[in-house]
């Protein structure tokens, strides 16, 4: 299916999108009139106060929400058409592994349903257990590990089965600084070792600014985006570069971003 | 253990107090009465001595009953009419065949309730009313209506175990049911989104996430639920002259005036719940072991 697709168009396209939640209260507009375009190969980030729908924009994309207007195109399908094809991975806020399951039982629940061989399924554990470092963990059961490690197991089970998107809502807000900083590092490094399309999801102004090549500022009621910032930063981005005057720069226009998005409610 | 131990002695040790002064006190009316007849009167040694060795107490003393217990069990050979481990095995295997047929209904009519909506406003209140219903006052019909229909020839056992069993199991299916439906639905949007997002089909769902999720639940009610089938074995034993099982052996003792041979099958009873548990909770460790429960 890869072969059909056009390698220069937009892997995300949203156009005019709206999503209106029918209440007790009357309409919630989710989202209003969101436009935007993700290349191959992005790294993605989406930050805004809570209600801002950056999570529901997330979730439309991975067809967990239908949109009740606009079009919304993934790999050029329907969201629902992608998800059947695998499209993306999508590690939630908390790792959600089965307690039941050791790690690799747990990176081997996606293969199983998706119906890989057996053989197939070892190969690909392995593999993607060295990718998240947590080789030799795979007989462990999840209780064993810290709050990081069971975190980096769900990326490596969204990473099993070879979608060439990563959706990731929140992945490391339940973390300490430390742990965060460490697999925000990892994470860069994984991206450019797999060349995905990332979309993240987060609330922090630093973590969006180091992960991201695009930044999608947004504000709550209704939803909508209120900024698009291509980061001028290099691909290979060490820790201390948050100390640099443009980390800082970008920094700023995100936080000017997230406050004018306020500024016309009050 | 020895923790554990020391507490349950403890109380143990206070209730055979409690039991022996109780047995005094109500069997005196009786030694006084004996005495009154021949004019003697009777010092306290003497009362308490007496009060112990009567054949016919209003409550007999602990170590009556555990003699009587211990030659019901191994006194008698087990085929005897008079052995409570025949009597017992005849109690415990329609409790055991009631505790299946309820596992049996209760789990697929959770399995029902979870994945249809007509079903939790059809099943769910009828489920709740039969538990209202006293047991003492059904199991009387359902052994008159399983022997009429002579359901048991139809599958080619003895009615009494049919009818037994039918009780058994009304009774047994209703915590397994409650806490299936809980367990069935215990996982979070989250785990269910997740699944979505790699297009699981239901059954997948199923097998993957809500089955074993229900699991912790599963067993909680089977604890439950053993002891009900137990009951309701017991229970549908007492009408229509069973002569057969630990209730059969109770009803004709407290009949007949046999207080010790009512105690001991009393126990016998306590004796068969306490294995019954024992063997549940092995079950459960032998599954939190395969789940990898965190010991």
């Amino acid at each position: 299916m890869k072969d059909t697709l056009n390698a220069d168009a937009p892997v995300i396209e949203a156009k005019g999108l709206n999503l209106t939640f029918e209440t007790g209260d009357g309409p919630v507009h989710a989202l209003r009139d969101v436009n935007l375009s993700v290349e191959r190969g992005e790294f993605v980030s989406f930050i805004g106060p809570s209600g801002c729908g950056k999570t529901t924009f997330l979730r439309c994309v991975a067809a967990l929400e239908h949109p009740t207007g606009g079009s919304l195109t993934v790999n050029g399908m329907t969201p629902d058409e992608a998800r059947r094809r695998r499209a993306y991975g999508y590690v939630f806020q908390a790792a959600g592994l089965y307690p039941w399951r050791t790690i690799a039982g747990n990176i081997a629940l996606p293969l199983e349903i998706m119906g890989f061989s057996k053989a197939e399924q070892a190969e690909r554990i392995e593999r993607v257990l060295d990718l998240v470092e947590l080789k030799g963990f795979g007989k462990k059961f999840p209780w064993q590990l810290s709050g990081g490690m069971q975190q980096r197991a769900s990326i490596a089970r969204a990473l099993a089965f070879d979608a060439d998107i990563l959706l990731m809502d929140e992945p490391f807000g339940a973390l300490d600084e430390i742990v965060r900083d460490r697999l925000n590092e990892e994470l860069l490094k994984l991206w450019a070792a797999t060349g995905k399309t990332i979309g993240f999801v987060t609330h922090s102004i630093p973590e969006a600014v180091y992960l991201s090549t695009k930044i999608v500022v947004m504000s709550p009621r209704p939803g909508r985006i209120t900024d698009v910032i291509d980061s001028p930063l290099p691909k290979e981005r060490p820790l201390d570069i948050r100390d640099s005057a443009a980390f800082i720069e970008i920094a700023h226009r995100v936080r000017d971003g997230l406050r004018a998005g306020h500024g016309d409610e009050v | 253990m020895k923790g554990k131990a020391i507490p349950v002695l403890i109380v143990l040790g206070i209730i055979l107090v409690i039991w022996y002064l109780c047995t005094v006190w109500m069997n005196a009316a009786w030694v006084y009465d004996q005495a009154g007849r021949t004019g003697r009167t009777v010092g306290f040694g003497e009362l308490v001595q007496a009060t112990m060795v009567q054949e016919r107490p209003m409550l007999p003393a602990p170590h009556q009953v555990a003699a009587a217990l211990w030659d019901g069990i191994a006194g008698q050979a087990v085929t005897s009419k008079r052995s409570l481990v025949y009597h017992g095995w005849v109690t415990m295997e329609a409790t055991l065949a009631g505790f299946a047929l309820g596992i049996v209904l209760g789990v697929s009519l959770a399995v029902g309730i979870v994945y249809f909506r007509v079903m939790e406003a059809t099943v769910m209140p009828w489920a709740v009313i039969s538990q209202t219903i006293p047991i003492v006052a059904l199991a009387p019909m359902i052994v008159v209506l399983s022997n009429t229909l002579s359901l048991g020839e139809a599958l080619g056992l003895e009615n009494r175990l049919v009818s037994k069993t039918i009780i058994s199991a009304y009774l047994s299916f209703f915590p397994v049911l409650v806490g299936m439906v809980k367990g069935l639905r215990s996982p979070d949007a989250m785990q269910v989104d997740q699944l979505a997002t790699w297009n699981a089909s239901g059954w997948q769902s199923f097998k993957y996430l809500r089955l074993p999720s229900s699991m912790p639940y599963f067993f909680a009610s089977l604890k439950v639920a053993i002891a009900a089938a137990l009951v309701g074995a017991i229970v549908g034993e007492l009408p229509t002259g069973a002569v057969e099982g630990l209730g059969a052996r109770m009803l004709v003792a407290s009949q007949f005036g046999q207080p010790l041979l009512m105690w001991a099958s009393l126990f016998a009873a306590a004796l068969v719940a306490g294995m019954l548990i024992l063997g549940v909770g092995a079950i459960q460790r032998a599954a939190d072991r395969a789940m990898g429960v965190r010991p």
